[in-house]
Formats: C-alpha cells, sequence, structure tokens
C-alpha cells in the first residue's frame, strides 16, 4: 500500500528529544482536549521517576522516564510515548472490522461505534500503544488519534501546540528534510538516526535523540510493513479454498466412480444385471 | 413439575463422574456471568502487556486444532473413500461440531463487545486475518450442525430433511475440510504480524502451513483417543483394528512437519533461536514428545495395533506437539525478556475448565440418546414416509 502512496505531505511530527525539558505540557493538554478521565495513580509505579507510570486507557501520551546504566554510568533520560501513526498500521490491517483507519491526512483513527473488542490491534501494535477499557464490562481499545478533530480543521494536535521546544509539525517529506538538517548541523548533538523514519515501514512520528534509542526504552522495530506479512499468508486465501475443495471434490468423484464401476461389475458377474439392487 | 421431577431423576441416573461433570459447567457458566457483571479487568490477569491469555491461546487457538477430527476424518472416509473407517466418523462430527460452538462461546467471552459481532459482516475488513476466520469459524460451526442433525433427524424419525441431509452429505464433507483448511492455517497467521514479539522458534512464514498440518494429524489423534474412551466407558466396540488403519497415515504427516520445521528454523528465521534458555526447554519439549517419540511409535507396528500404546502416542501427540505448541506459539513465546509473567486468574480457569468439562459432558449425553455410534449403511431406504412427521410409533423413548 505505502509504496503508491504519497507521504510527503502527512501531517508528521518531529520530536527533538534533545530539545525536551520533560514539562509534560504535551500530557496535560493532550488529556484535556481529549477530554480523558483522570487516573488514580501512584508514584514510582513506573520504570522511571514519573506519574502516571504508562499510557493507560485514560491517558494517551506521556513522557516517558527512565533510569539506566551506559558504560557503567548511571543515566536518566525521558521521551514522549505516543502512537506513531505507522505509514502502513499494523493495526489497520488486523482489525477484522475495520474499525482504524489510517486518515489521507496522516493520523491513525479509531471508530469506537466499530470495535468488537478482540484486542488484535494491541497484539499487532509493534509500538505497543492501543490499551483497552479493562475497567468497563464492556470495554472498548483507546489511543492517541492524532487530534484528527483538530488536524482536519487546520489545526495542529493539542500535544505539539502546547510544547514549548520539542515539537513541530508538519508534511512528513519537510519533517525528514528539517531532521536531517539538525543531524548534519550539528552532528556531535544528536545519534545519527531517526527513529520512524524506516521503523516498521515508516511512521508520521519521528525522534531525534542525544542517546541511543534502544537504552531509553525505544523498542528495535522491523524497517518492513508489518501488514505484508500476513498478508503473504492470507492472499493464497481463495487459492487454498478452491485447491482443496475444487482436489477433494475431484478424488471424490474418482473414487466413487470407481466404486460404481467395482459395484457393477460384481451385479454382472452374480448375474443380476437386469436386476435394480444398485442404488446409484 | 413431572417433566422436572424427571430430568432430576435422569440426571441422578448419571454417572458420579458425569454429574461432577455438571458441577463444573455450572461453575463455568457462574464465572461467565460475573465476567458479564465485573468487566475483563476485575476478573481476569489481562491487560495491556497481556491482551491475549488463556482463553484466546486456549479456547480459540488450541480448541480450534483439537476439533479438527471432523474434517480430516469426513474428508478420509467419503473423499478417498475408504469405508471401513465410517464407524467412526459420526462420534468425530459431535466432538466438531461440540468443540466449534464452545469455540465461539469462548471468544465471545472474551471478546469486549460481543454484542456487536455481527459488525464482522457489516465492516469486513479482507486484510485481517481474525476477519477471515471469524467468517470461517461460523460457517463451519453450520456446516458441522448440518453434519450433526443426521442423528438427530434419525432419532426423530424426520425423514424428508434426512433425505436432504443425505444428498449434502458428500458437498458438506467436501466444503468442511476447504473452509476447516482456511482457518487452521489463518489462526497461524495470527501470529504472523507479531513479528518483534514472537520468539524465532516459532516465528517462520510458514507458521500458517504448519498449524493446518498440525491440525491434520492431531485431528486423527482425537479420534484415536475418543473411540478409545468410547470403548472404555460408553460400552462401544473396541475398534483397535480401525484405529490402526489411522494410525499408519499419522507418521506421515507428522514427518512432513518435523521436515518443514526443520526447514523454517534454518532457513526462513531470522533472529537468534536459542538465547532463551526457557523457551528452547519447551521447544525441546514440544518437538521431542510431542513430534519425534509418537513418530517413531506410529512407524512401529507393534504399538500401532496395540490399544494401549496407540492411545499412548496419540496423547503425546496431543499433548505436547499440540496444546504446548499452541500455548507456545500464542503465549510462552510471546513473553518478552524481563516482562511480567502471565497467569490464567481464577475466573479465567473456571471459565476454561467449564468449557472442557461441558465439551465431555455433552458429548457423553448426545451419546446417551442420539444414534451416534450405530452403523448406518448408506443404503438404507428412506423413501417409504415423507414428511416431518414421526413414522413408527414413539421412537423417542420414556426417558427425555
Amino acid at each position: 500500500m505505502s509504496t503508491t502512496r504519497d507521504l510527503s505531505n502527512q501531517r508528521t511530527f518531529l520530536i527533538d528529544l534533545t530539545k525536551c525539558t520533560g514539562c509534560r505540557g504535551c500530557q496535560v493538554a493532550c488529556k484535556q482536549w481529549n477530554q480523558m478521565e483522570a487516573e488514580k495513580t501512584s508514584f514510582f509505579k513506573g520504570e522511571g521517576y514519573q506519574n502516571p507510570a504508562t499510557l493507560s486507557e485514560y491517558t494517551l501520551t506521556t513522557i516517558q522516564f527512565k533510569d539506566y546504566f551506559h558504560e557503567g554510568k548511571n543515566e536518566f533520560s525521558f521521551y514522549k510515548a505516543m502512537c506513531m501513526h505507522c505509514n502502513d498500521p499494523a493495526c489497520v490491517s488486523v482489525c477484522p472490522v475495520s474499525a482504524f483507519v489510517k486518515t489521507p491526512e496522516g493520523p491513525v483513527i479509531y471508530d469506537t461505534k466499530k470495535c468488537i473488542g478482540c484486542r488484535f490491534c494491541m497484539i499487532a501494535c509493534p509500538f505497543g500503544i492501543p490499551r483497552y477499557q479493562w475497567s468497563k464490562a464492556l470495554p472498548l481499545v483507546v489511543k492517541c488519534t492524532g487530534c484528527y478533530s483538530r488536524v482536519k480543521e487546520g489545526l495542529i494536535p493539542a500535544c505539539a501546540k502546547a510544547c514549548p521546544t520539542a515539537i513541530k509539525y508538519g508534511g512528513r517529506q519537510e519533517m525528514i528534510d528539517e531532521a536531517k538538517r539538525r543531524l548534519t548541523a550539528n552532528p556531535g548533538r544528536y545519534m545519527n538516526r531517526i527513529y520512524g523514519l524506516e521503523e516498521a515501514g515508516g511512521t508520521s512520528v519521528l525522534y531525534l535523540s542525544a542517546v541511543p534509542f534502544d537504552d531509553i526504552g525505544f523498542r528495535n522495530v522491523t524497517r518492513r510493513p508489518l501488514p505484508s506479512r500476513t498478508w503473504a499468508a492470507l492472499r493464497f486465501v481463495p487459492a487454498a479454498f478452491i485447491t482443496m475443495g475444487g482436489s477433494l471434490a475431484f478424488i471424490s468423484w474418482l473414487t466413487h466412480r470407481k466404486e460404481k464401476i467395482r459395484r457393477d461389475k460384481e451385479m454382472k458377474e452374480a448375474g443380476h444385471a437386469s436386476q435394480k439392487g444398485d442404488r446409484s | 413439575m413431572t417433566a422436572m421431577k424427571k430430568i432430576v431423576s435422569e440426571i441422578q441416573s448419571f454417572h458420579l463422574f458425569l454429574r461432577i461433570l455438571i458441577v463444573l459447567v455450572t461453575a463455568g457458566f457462574f464465572a461467565a456471568i460475573a465476567r458479564f457483571t465485573f468487566g475483563l479487568g476485575a476478573t481476569t490477569n489481562l491487560n495491556d502487556i497481556y491482551p491475549w491469555g488463556l482463553w484466546i491461546s486456549f479456547d480459540v487457538v488450541t480448541s480450534v486444532p483439537l476439533a479438527a477430527g471432523a474434517f480430516v476424518l469426513g474428508a478420509i472416509v467419503h473423499c478417498f473413500h475408504i469405508k471401513k473407517l465410517e464407524p467412526l466418523v459420526r462420534p468425530a462430527i459431535v466432538t466438531g461440531f461440540l468443540g466449534y460452538s464452545l469455540v465461539c462461546i469462548g471468544l465471545l467471552l472474551d471478546l469486549g463487545q460481543p454484542q456487536r459481532g455481527w459488525h464482522v459482516f457489516a465492516y469486513p475488513n479482507l486484510h485481517s486475518p481474525m476477519f477471515e476466520v471469524a467468517l470461517c469459524v461460523m460457517s463451519y460451526t453450520t456446516v458441522a450442525l448440518l453434519e450433526f442433525l443426521s442423528p438427530v433427524c434419525e432419532k426423530l424419525g424426520f425423514h424428508l430433511p434426512l433425505r436432504v441431509l443425505r444428498t449434502l452429505e458428500l458437498p458438506l464433507i467436501v466444503l468442511g475440510a476447504a473452509i476447516a483448511t482456511l482457518h487452521q492455517s489463518t489462526i497461524g497467521t495470527f501470529f504472523l504480524i507479531a513479528v518483534d514479539k514472537l520468539h524465532n522458534l516459532w516465528y517462520n512464514p510458514i507458521l500458517p502451513l504448519l498449524f493446518w498440518i498440525s491440525a491434520v494429524f492431531t485431528g486423527m489423534c482425537i479420534i484415536i483417543i475418543e473411540a478409545v474412551m468410547v470403548h472404555r466407558y460408553l460400552n462401544q466396540p473396541d475398534e483397535t483394528d480401525l484405529l490402526a488403519t489411522l494410525a499408519r497415515i499419522i507418521p506421515w504427516f507428522l514427518g512432513i512437519y518435523l521436515a518443514l520445521k526443520v526447514f523454517a528454523l534454518f532457513y526462513l528465521s531470522e533472529r537468534p533461536l536459542f538465547d532463551r534458555p526457557v523457551l528452547t526447554a519447551l521447544f525441546t519439549i514440544e518437538m521431542v514428545a510431542g513430534i519425534i517419540i509418537p513418530m517413531i511409535m506410529f512407524l512401529q507396528k507393534r504399538i500401532r495395533t496395540d490399544g494401549v500404546l496407540q492411545l499412548r502416542a496419540a496423547g503425546l501427540v496431543v499433548m505436547f506437539g499440540l496444546v504446548l505448541n499452541r500455548f507456545n506459539v500464542s503465549m510462552f513465546g510471546m513473553i518478552q525478556k524481563n516482562q511480567q509473567i502471565y497467569y490464567p486468574s481464577a475466573i479465567e480457569s473456571i471459565v476454561t475448565i467449564g468449557i472442557i468439562a461441558a465439551h465431555i459432558l455433552f458429548f457423553a449425553v448426545v451419546a446417551r440418546y442420539f444414534p451416534i455410534f450405530e452403523h448406518h449403511s448408506e443404503d438404507t431406504d428412506y423413501a417409504i414416509a415423507d414428511g416431518f412427521h414421526r413414522t413408527k410409533g414413539p421412537v423417542v423413548p420414556e426417558k427425555v
């Protein structure tokens, strides 16, 4: 899919972690714009010095803090966790009821009215983003919408709007060019990698970082778009159906015919050829 | 009131084991009600890290191949025309029908919004393996129901539907086998999307094919186990000789499976294989105890023709070659390093035990009231009396 579509103008986040101060303004703005309920939390539940611990059914974006060892030294780092809005999203491909849609503008959105709650999207997402309303008897999936309601009207997402330093929002090609410009202008400042450029076949969220992405909690994700993996098998379904049904039908016809011929012969030999004992 | 009394006295005439099963099924039923009252989060140990747990791993991913006996034996007997195995077909169809019905129940319990199940038809997504499996399971359950209706109609003496079903028998068997091929393999396709999650010992592009082959040999092993159980506990004739015929086919499929598995492991896998000791151990148990040992067993005539040994080999295949394999793929192999470990909650376990108990209970009950073991020659003449009425006297005994 992604190969034929022009992605250069898809709305894309460029998140420069070297400029992120960890103020969590994005978290607050997100909660307010999406009118998410408050969450009962406790401190130090997550990996780092933070609250709430992770994304949840009430929280669509967080700043994820992490304390870790790097080359024998204690390090401390953080990044903004959110839906990556993949170019060719796994959630869109696996949803049995088409509840997920990759919009032409870029955000991957989710229709609460269609979802049957099978949670295949949560298994499929290579970034582990979709959350489930575990507290409800009839739960739904919850996920960052890329503020589609705002983007559609020409506004920028709430988190990008609130961020004082680190988030730039615009066309995908424009953001890639900007990221590359920063990498070449300041090679000492950044790891030479744009996370999201090729991950999962490319995403609409791009990250720049001063420390290795693996260290601070980014997942190592395949470069090949995930839906192509299942489609490689699924596309054989019609052929498998016809082959299996056809060959079994043919074999049945063959064996039954053989049986009939054998019976006819027996009949003749027994001299009952004229009698109607044979069912067929 | 008298009807109630009759039912009670009927149940009292059941074997103690069946009455225990009734208790387990009832417990499962109440646990299912608890799930809908208090929600998935409160009643299960599922969370955002483990969105799929015991209910998907056992009630769907494992139960579907366990119910594969019907389509495999149907194809062997009716398409390849190995008629002497016919006495095994009906019990297998009952098992298949019950199995799929319970898969549907398990799936509905696990869905967040089961009342929206029809959305699969309203908003189809052809790229989704789940869509494919949902359609196939629904249509296969219908096919299995139609196949299952034959003994029911015989029991009730409905002649016209019986004639229709008799005409449809072969087309239904072919259709059923074709549909089963699709969803047995597509359940493997589910996990092809989990590319960075499922460990490489199991993740490979031919996983769907491996799932289909293992469903086929499991189907045959389940028939062996079922026939032996029915012989031991339901006073049916000893079918060891027939089963030996079936057992001759099994090592072929085990061998093909083993070869493909080795090929996939060394030529199709992309990342390190033996970096996690626990997973390596699980994989070794699965392959050695579930595939290699039973294959060697089934290759020997002495074991094939011995009622006890043939049961043991079939049991190994089912227990390790299939159940452990499906849990490895859908649960253990998906656990990442240093990730918290999922174990099912009490309610999840009670529901699953209830579903297993329901399967055995319903099979015993169906076997008690419907003619699923009698051999029915295809030449029986149903042409005498037409119409939806009983023919000769009260065919239904007083006990129901």
